[in-house]
C-alpha cells in the first residue's frame, strides 16, 4: 500500500510539472463551458432577410416595419431587385427573402386576396423552416390586426408552456453535454498517452520487471487523472450555477458518485487503447480523431438519437458519454433521484467493467 | 530547391513507412463522413407526444388523428393523468405533452374560444421548439377546418387575406445530409492537417532527431516547406476521398466550379498546416501539442458554424468566429457545393484565408529556433 501511494506521489509529480498541459486541462472546460452557455443556441435570430418591396405603398411598409421589429430579423437590404437577390443568396448575405407584389395594398383591401412571396436558403434546411414560419406567422398577425373588426370566431388557442428551460436557453442541454464530452476526452487521452509513452521510451519494462503488479503500475497512473478530473466536474458545475444560472436541481453527491463512475469508464477506455497501440501518435489519433466528433454526435446533446437510422441508436448505446448525459440531465435539470437513473447507472458499471477485463487479458502478455 | 527534394523525400518515407497511421489517416475520415452524416439529423420527425384527451369528443378525436397522421409525432401515451404523462417527460418518452381540456367541443362551439395546453420538454431546445411550431400549425389547421364546418357558407364576409407562396432554393427537399456532409468533411481535412503537423514536428523534438537536423546547413524555410508539402497533399487525398463519398453516398455533386473549391481548400490546408506547425513549436512534447490542439479544435469546431448556426451568436462569439478559419471553409463549401457560389463570392473568405496562411506559416518559421 505504501509503494502505492508512493507511486501515485510519482505520476502527479509528472503531471504537475507539465504546465503547459496543466493549463489547458483546467482551462478546457471554462473555456467550452462559456462558450457553450452564451455562444452557442440552437435559437435562429439576426437572420439576415432581404426585402424586394415592388409594391411601395403604405400597406407594405407597414408590414415590412413589423418584419424588421422582430428579434429574429436583421434587414440588411430592405430594397432589391431580383437579380441582386439571387447574387445575395449565392454569396450568403441573406438567407431569406421576402417580396411584394406591385399593388400591394390595393390587391389586399379590395381584391381579398394578394401573394406574398418568401424565398428561403434551403442549403441549411432547418433555418429555411424555421424563418419560413417566423415570416409566416408575422404576415399572418398583421393580416389579423387588418381583419381586427371581423375577427374569427371558433378560436382555438394553443398555450405552450416550456418545461425545465422556459426561455429556451442553450445553458440547460450544453452544460451535461460539456461535461459528458470533456470528461471523456480529457481522461481517455491522458490516460492512453500516458501509458503508451512509457512504452515508447521503453520505462514501461522497468516498471514490469519490477515486483509491482503490471495492476498497480497501471492503477497508480490513472489515479491523478480521476483526481483531477473530479475537479474539473466541480468547476464545471461551478461555472454553470454561478455563471450560467443552471442550477443543480438534484442531489449534489449523486451528481459525483456518477460522475465518478464516468471518470473510471473513461480511464478504463484510456487504459484499453493504450493496450492495444505501440505508439503515441496512433493512441493520440484513435482518441482524438476517432472520438471527437462520435462523441459529439452520439451522446445525444445535439442530435436526438431517436432521429437516427436504427443500426446507428443500437451502436449509440455502446458510446459511454450518452448514459451519463442521460445521468447528468436527470440529476442536474430534472431533479431526479437514483430510481430514475439505475438502468443508466447499471450499463455504464457493465461497460466499465467489460474494458477492465479485456485490457487485463490483454495486458498479461509481456511486452514484445 | 535540392535540399527541399530530399527533404520531401524522406517525409514521405518516413509516412508511407508507418502504414498504420497511414491507413487511419485515410480510413477514419472516410468511415467518419458514412456515419456521422446519418446521425447528425436534425429533420424532426418522431417526436413522442403524450395526450390527455378529457374531452372524449369527436373533435378530440378528430384533433388526435390529424396529429399522429401528419408524420412527425409519435403517440407514446394515450390518456394518462397529467402526473402520469409527466412521468414519461422524465424518462423521456415523451418530448410533448398535449392536454385537451374538459368540454372542448361544447366550449368552442359555444364560446367561441377554447385553450389547449402544451408543455414541452425544453430541455432538447431544437426538438423542443421545432415540436412545439409543427404542433401549433396542425391545430391550426385543424382549427380552419371547424371553422368551415361550421360557418355557413352565407355567412362568409370576404375578409383581406394574403397568400404566402414559399419556396426552397438550393435544396428543395430540405435534405439534411446535403448541408452536413460538407461541413463534416471540413472538419475531418482540419483535423488530419492539423493534428498531424502539430505531432510530426514535437515527435522529432521528442526523440531528439530535430537536433540533427539543427546542426545542418538545411535552412529554416527548407525544413518548414519539407514538413509542409507531404500533409498538403495528404490532406488533398482526404478531401477528394470524401468527395467521392459524398458523391457516391449521398449523391452530393457540387453546383459550383471543382477547381475553385480545390483552390480555395489548398490555401486553406496551408493556413491548417501552418497553426500545426506554430503549435508545434510552442511545444515539447507530443501530449502537449495534441492537448493544446484539441483546445483549438473544440472550439473551431463549436463555433464553427456547423451544428448551430453563427448567425445566432451574440456580436463577442461573431467576433471571435473571424479568427476561425474553420468557419471560413465550412462556410464556402457549403456556398460552392451547395449553392454553386462562383469565385466572385468567395473572394472575401479566400483573401482572409490567404492571410491566415501567411501569418501562421511565417509565425511558424520565425517561431522555430534551430538552436534550444
Amino acid at each position: 500500500m505504501k509503494q502505492f501511494l508512493i507511486f501515485i506521489k510519482k505520476e502527479f509529480a509528472h503531471v504537475l510539472r507539465d504546465r503547459k498541459t496543466l493549463l489547458i486541462l483546467f482551462g478546457m472546460p471554462v473555456v467550452q463551458i462559456l462558450i457553450f452557455g452564451f455562444a452557442l443556441t440552437n435559437e435562429v435570430k439576426n437572420a439576415r432577410i432581404a426585402i424586394l418591396d415592388q409594391a411601395n405603398d403604405p400597406a407594405s411598409h407597414q408590414l415590412i416595419t413589423q418584419i424588421e421589429a422582430s428579434k429574429y430579423f436583421e434587414t440588411e437590404i430592405a430594397v432589391m431587385n431580383p437579380k441582386q437577390m439571387e447574387e445575395a443568396f449565392k454569396q450568403g448575405s441573406i438567407r431569406l427573402a421576402v417580396i411584394f407584389p406591385a399593388n400591394f395594398n390595393n390587391e389586399l383591401l379590395h381584391q381579398n386576396g394578394v401573394k406574398i412571396q418568401v424565398i428561403a436558403d434551403a442549403s441549411d434546411p432547418n433555418n429555411a423552416t424555421t424563418l419560413t414560419s417566423y415570416v409566416t406567422s408575422i404576415i399572418q398577425d398583421y393580416l389579423a390586426a387588418v381583419n381586427k373588426t371581423t375577427s374569427a370566431p371558433y378560436r382555438i388557442v394553443p398555450e405552450i408552456r416550456m418545461l425545465y428551460n422556459p426561455q429556451l436557453k442553450g445553458a440547460p442541454s450544453f452544460v451535461p453535454g460539456v461535461m459528458a464530452l470533456v470528461l471523456m476526452l480529457v481522461c481517455v487521452m491522458m490516460t492512453a498517452v500516458s501509458i503508451v509513452k512509457e512504452k515508447e521510451t521503453g520505462t514501461m519494462e522497468i516498471l514490469l520487471v519490477s515486483p509491482f503488479k503490471p495492476l498497480l503500475v497501471i492503477t497508480s497512473k490513472a489515479v491523478p487523472y480521476l483526481i483531477l478530473s473530479l475537479v474539473n466536474v466541480a468547476s464545471i458545475l461551478l461555472l454553470s450555477v454561478f455563471v450560467l444560472d443552471v442550477p443543480v436541481n438534484g442531489n449534489v453527491f449523486l451528481l459525483f458518485a456518477e460522475s465518478t463512475l464516468f471518470i473510471i469508464t473513461c480511464l478504463t477506455l484510456g487504459i484499453f487503447i493504450s493496450v492495444k497501440t505501440s505508439s503515441q501518435q496512433v493512441a493520440m489519433l484513435i482518441s482524438l480523431m476517432g472520438m471527437l466528433l462520435p462523441t459529439i454526435l452520439f451522446s445525444g446533446f445535439m442530435f436526438p438519437i431517436e432521429n437516427m437510422p436504427v443500426a446507428l441508436q443500437v451502436f449509440s448505446n455502446i458510446i459511454p458519454a450518452k448514459w451519463y448525459y442521460i445521468i447528468v440531465k436527470a440529476i442536474m435539470i430534472k431533479g431526479l433521484g437514483f430510481s430514475a437513473i439505475w438502468k443508466e447507472t447499471l450499463i455504464l458499471s457493465g461497460i466499465t467493467v467489460f474494458l477492465l477485463i479485456i485490457s487485463l487479458k490483454s495486458f498479461k502478455i509481456r511486452l514484445s | 530547391m535540392r535540399t527541399v527534394r530530399f527533404l520531401l523525400q524522406k517525409e514521405f518515407r518516413q509516412i508511407f513507412r508507418n502504414r498504420a497511421i497511414l491507413a487511419m489517416v485515410i480510413v477514419m475520415p472516410v468511415i467518419q463522413l458514412l456515419i456521422l452524416p446519418l446521425a447528425a439529423n436534425y429533420e424532426v420527425k418522431n417526436i413522442n407526444i403524450a395526450v390527455i384527451d378529457n374531452d372524449h369528443s369527436s373533435y378530440s378525436q378528430k384533433l388526435i388523428s390529424k396529429i399522429t397522421s401528419s408524420g412527425y409525432f409519435k403517440l407514446t401515451g394515450y390518456n394518462f393523468s397529467f402526473k402520469e404523462a409527466f412521468r414519461l417527460i422524465e424518462t423521456d418518452d415523451a418530448d410533448l405533452i398535449l392536454e385537451i381540456p374538459h368540454d372542448f367541443e361544447r366550449n368552442l362551439v359555444r364560446e367561441n374560444e377554447q385553450k389547449l395546453f402544451i408543455a414541452v420538454n425544453a430541455i432538447n431546445g431544437t426538438k423542443a421548439n421545432l415540436g412545439g411550431v409543427y404542433l401549433t400549425s396542425i391545430i391550426k389547421d385543424y382549427n380552419g377546418e371547424v371553422r368551415l364546418q361550421l360557418i355557413s357558407p352565407t355567412k362568409f364576409n370576404r375578409a383581406p387575406a394574403i397568400d404566402i407562396a414559399s419556396s426552397n432554393w438550393f435544396n428543395p427537399f430540405l435534405n439534411y445530409h446535403v448541408f452536413m456532409v460538407p461541413g463534416i468533411l471540413a472538419i475531418l481535412v482540419t483535423m488530419i492537417g492539423g493534428f498531424l503537423t502539430a505531432l510530426n514536428i514535437v515527435k522529432e523534438k521528442e526523440v531528439g532527431t530535430i537536433e540533427q537536423i539543427n546542426v545542418t546547413p538545411i535552412k529554416k524555410h527548407h525544413f518548414i516547406l519539407g514538413k509542409l508539402i507531404p500533409f498538403w497533399v495528404l490532406g488533398n487525398v482526404v478531401f477528394t476521398l470524401g468527395l467521392i463519398v459524398a458523391w457516391f453516398i449521398y449523391g452530393i455533386i457540387p453546383a459550383g466550379n471543382i477547381f475553385l473549391l480545390y483552390s480555395f481548400v489548398s490555401v486553406y490546408l496551408l493556413a491548417v498546416l501552418g497553426f500545426g506547425l506554430l503549435i508545434s513549436t510552442f511545444c515539447d512534447t507530443q501530449q502537449q501539442a495534441m492537448f493544446i490542439m484539441f483546445f483549438f479544435m473544440m472550439v473551431f469546431i463549436l463555433m464553427g458554424g456547423l451544428f448551430t448556426s453563427i448567425d445566432s451568436m451574440p456580436d463577442w462569439a461573431k467576433e471571435v468566429t473571424k479568427f476561425n478559419p474553420v468557419s471560413y471553409l465550412i462556410e464556402v463549401m457549403r456556398m460552392i457545393i451547395l449553392k454553386g457560389s462562383g469565385f466572385k463570392d468567395i473572394t472575401r473568405q479566400l483573401g482572409i484565408i490567404a492571410l491566415f496562411a501567411v501569418v501562421l506559416n511565417s509565425w511558424a518559421i520565425f517561431n522555430y529556433k534551430k538552436t534550444s
